[in-house]
C-alpha cells in the first residue's frame, strides 16, 4: 500500500517538472521584448528597467526559468500588474467562488448523469434507453455559453423566476446566492452529466450481465435490490474516478460559464488577465489549474486503489 | 456439379475498406451526421452566392429587427443580416476545427510514432511531456496560448490545435505500441526494412483508423472551442462573422433581440452534433466489436 502511493506521488514530479517549463515558456511566445510590453503603453524607462531587473530579463533563459521556478516553489506566483496584488493571493480570493459553482454543478451532473446511465442500462434498446442516449449526445454537443444565454432568455427574462447574473456570498445570503448559482451550476454540469451517463451506461451493462448480478436475480430478489445494491455499487467506483478527471471539464467550462453570468470567480480572473495583459495572473491560474489536476489525478488513483480490493491485492 | 456452382451466388471478397463503408452506410447517425456537415461545406464554400445580404453591410434603419420575409433570422444591433452572419460564419467554424485538427495531427502523430517507436528514453521524456500538457485543461491551456500569441482567427487556430495535440501523441504511441509487436513488423525487420520504412510503410498505415475517429471528435471540439475563443474576444475578431463573436454580441441584446442568440448558437449545436455523430458512427464502423 505504502509502495504504491509513493510510486505513483513519484511519477507527479516530472510531470510538475514539465507543467512548469510549458507555462514558464508561455513567456517566451510574446512577440517582442516582453519588458516594453509588460511595461504597457507609456514605456517608461524606470517601469522597463524595473520590470527587466524583477523578471531577470538579462540572464540567460536556464537562469530565468530557475529564478521563476524557486519563487514559485517558494508560493511566490509573481504580482498583478494591474491590481498590483500577488498573483496566489488573487487565487485564493477568487477560488471560492469557483469551487461553490463546481461543487454544485458536480452534484448536478452526478444526479442527471448517474440517473440517466442507470435507466439506460436497465431499459437497453427502450425508448428510454435512446431518449438517454439523446441526451448525452445533446449535453457533448451544446456550446455551454449559448446554453447559458438561451437559459437566462427562458428563466431570467421571459419567466422572471431567477436572477441573469451577478454573485452573493452564501455567507451573506444563502437564498439569493443559491437562485444566482442554479443557472451556471447546471450549465457547467451539463457536459460532465452527459460523460458520467455514458460511462455509468457502460458500466452498469458490464456489471448487469455478470455472475454475480445473475446469482442474486437467481435468488429472487427485488430487481431493484439487484440495481441499486449489487449493481451500481460496483458500476460507480469507476464512474466517480472518471468523474474526478472531468474536474478539467468543469474548470475550462468555468471560464465561460462565470462570463455569461458574471460571476466574480476563477475563469473571470484569467479572461480580465487576457484582456488586461496581464500576464502573470494567466500564468498563475494555468499553473494552479495544472497542479490542481494533477493532484486531483492522484487522488483518485488512491480513492480507487483504497475502494477496489482486487488492487490492494 | 458445374451446375450447382454456376447456379450459387458469386461470392465476392470485399476489401476492409469495402466493410468499414457498407458499415458506416448502414448507420443513420452517422449519415445525418455526413450529410449535415456536407450542408455546411456547400454553405461555407458558396458563402458569397447563398448569403442573401452581404455580412458586413449595416443599416440603420433595420437595426435589431425580428426575423421578417426580408431578413429571416432578423437584423443584429447594427442592422446587420443576421443569417448572412450566420452563412459566413460557418468559414471561420470549419476553417477552425479543420486547421486545428490539422495541426495536431502534424504534431500528435509524427511525435506518438516516434515515442511508441523508439520506446525507451525517448518515450519517457514525450510521454511525461504530454502528461504536463494533458494537465492543463483543453480550453484554459488554448485560452493561455491564445492571449499570449495575441487575438485573432490564425492565433486561435494555433492554439487550439496545439492544445489538442497531447490526445494525438497518447493515441498514436499506444497503437503503435500495440502494432510493433505483431509478427508482420517482425517480418519486415527480419527482410532488412529500415526503421524509417518499417515505421512509416507497416506500422503507420495500420495505426490510421483510431486516428480518423479521434480526428472527426476533436474537429467537434475545435468547434467549440474556436466558437469559445471568439466568444471570449480572442479569436476572429469584429466585424469579420463568426458565431462565436455573434453569441459575445447577442449576450448584451438577450431581453430584446433573442433571436440574435439563437441562429449562431443553433448552428454551432447542429455542426458539433453532426461531427459527434459521425464520429462515433466512424468509431462503431472501424470496431465493430464495440456494438
Amino acid at each position: 500500500m505504502l509502495n504504491y502511493l509513493i510510486q505513483r506521488a513519484a511519477t507527479i514530479v516530472p510531470t510538475l517538472f514539465f507543467v512548469s517549463i510549458l507555462i514558464f515558456g508561455l513567456q517566451q511566445l510574446l512577440p517582442g521584448d516582453p519588458a516594453l510590453i509588460l511595461a504597457g503603453e507609456d514605456h517608461d524607462p524606470t517601469v522597463i528597467a524595473h520590470l527587466r531587473s524583477t523578471l531577470h530579463l538579462d540572464d540567460p533563459l536556464p537562469l530565468r526559468y530557475a529564478y521563476w521556478a524557486g519563487g514559485v516553489l517558494k508560493g511566490d506566483l509573481g504580482e498583478s500588474q494591474r491590481i498590483k496584488k500577488p498573483v496566489l493571493d488573487l487565487i485564493i480570493e477568487k477560488l471560492p467562488v469557483t469551487l461553490e459553482l463546481a461543487c454544485i454543478a458536480i452534484v448536478i451532473a452526478l444526479l442527471i448523469g448517474v440517473t440517466a446511465g442507470i435507466v439506460s442500462a436497465v431499459a437497453k434498446d427502450t425508448f428510454w434507453d435512446y431518449a438517454a442516449n439523446i441526451f448525452a449526445l445533446w449535453g457533448l454537443s451544446t456550446p455551454n455559453f449559448w446554453l447559458g444565454i438561451m437559459m437566462i432568455l427562458l428563466f431570467s427574462v421571459t419567466l422572471g423566476w431567477l436572477p441573469a447574473s451577478g454573485y452573493v456570498s452564501p455567507f451573506e445570503d444563502l437564498k439569493t446566492n443559491l437562485a444566482s448559482m442554479i443557472m451556471p451550476a447546471f450549465v457547467l454540469g451539463n457536459a460532465i452529466a452527459a460523460v458520467l451517463m455514458r460511462h455509468t451506461r457502460s458500466a452498469m451493462l458490464q456489471v448487469l450481465s455478470s455472475d454475480y448480478v445473475r446469482t442474486a436475480r437467481a435468488k429472487g430478489l427485488d430487481e431493484r435490490v439487484v440495481v441499486l445494491k449489487h449493481a451500481l455499487r460496483n458500476a460507480l467506483i469507476p464512474v466517480i474516478t472518471l468523474g474526478a478527471l472531468e474536474f478539467g471539464t468543469l474548470l475550462s467550462g468555468a471560464v465561460l460559464t462565470e462570463q455569461v453570468f458574471s460571476i466574480p470567480g476563477f475563469g473571470k480572473l484569467i479572461v480580465d488577465a487576457v484582456f488586461n495583459r496581464d500576464y502573470a495572473v494567466v500564468q498563475g491560474v494555468v499553473l494552479f489549474t495544472a497542479t490542481a489536476y494533477i493532484m486531483l489525478n492522484l487522488l483518485a488513483d488512491v480513492a480507487y486503489f483504497l475502494v477496489n480490493p482486487r488492487l490492494r491485492g | 456439379m458445374a451446375t450447382i456452382a454456376a447456379s450459387l451466388p458469386i461470392y465476392r471478397e470485399l476489401t476492409p475498406g469495402q466493410r468499414v463503408l457498407r458499415r458506416l452506410l448502414r448507420r443513420r447517425g452517422a449519415m445525418l451526421g455526413l450529410a449535415v456537415v456536407i450542408a455546411f461545406i456547400v454553405l461555407a464554400l458558396f458563402a458569397p452566392w447563398i448569403s442573401p445580404y452581404d455580412p458586413l453591410q449595416t443599416s440603420w434603419s433595420a437595426v435589431r429587427k425580428a426575423p421578417t420575409a426580408a431578413h429571416w433570422f432578423g437584423t443584429d444591433e447594427i442592422g446587420r443580416d443576421v443569417l448572412a452572419r450566420v452563412i459566413f460564419g460557418t468559414r471561420a467554424s470549419l476553417l477552425a476545427g479543420l486547421v486545428a485538427v490539422c495541426i495536431s495531427l502534424a504534431l500528435g502523430v509524427p511525435i506518438g510514432l516516434l515515442a511508441g517507436y523508439v520506446g525507451r528514453g525517448v518515450d519517457s521524456l514525450i510521454s511525461r511531456i504530454t502528461d504536463a500538457m494533458l494537465a492543463c485543461p483543453f480550453l484554459i491551456l488554448a485560452i493561455a496560448l491564445a492571449a499570449f500569441l495575441g487575438p485573432s482567427l490564425t492565433n486561435a487556430m494555433i492554439a487550439i490545435g496545439i492544445s489538442a495535440t497531447p490526445v494525438f501523441i497518447r493515441l498514436t504511441r499506444a497503437q503503435v505500441l500495440a502494432v510493433k509487436v505483431e509478427d508482420y513488423v517482425e517480418a519486415a525487420r527480419a527482410v532488412g526494412n529500415s526503421h524509417w520504412r518499417i515505421a512509416l510503410r507497416h506500422i503507420l498505415p495500420n495505426v490510421v483508423p483510431p486516428l480518423i475517429v479521434q480526428a472527426t471528435l476533436a474537429i467537434a471540439a475545435a468547434v467549440i472551442a474556436e466558437a469559445s475563443l471568439s466568444f471570449l474576444g480572442l479569436g476572429q475578431q469584429p466585424p469579420a462573422p463568426s458565431w462565436g463573436s455573434m453569441l459575445n454580441t447577442a449576450k448584451a441584446y438577450i431581453d430584446n433581440a433573442p433571436w440574435m442568440a439563437v441562429w449562431p448558437g443553433l448552428s454551432i449545436f447542429l455542426l458539433v452534433l453532426s461531427f459527434n455523430l459521425l464520429g462515433d458512427g466512424l468509431r462503431d464502423a472501424l470496431d465493430p466489436r464495440r456494438t
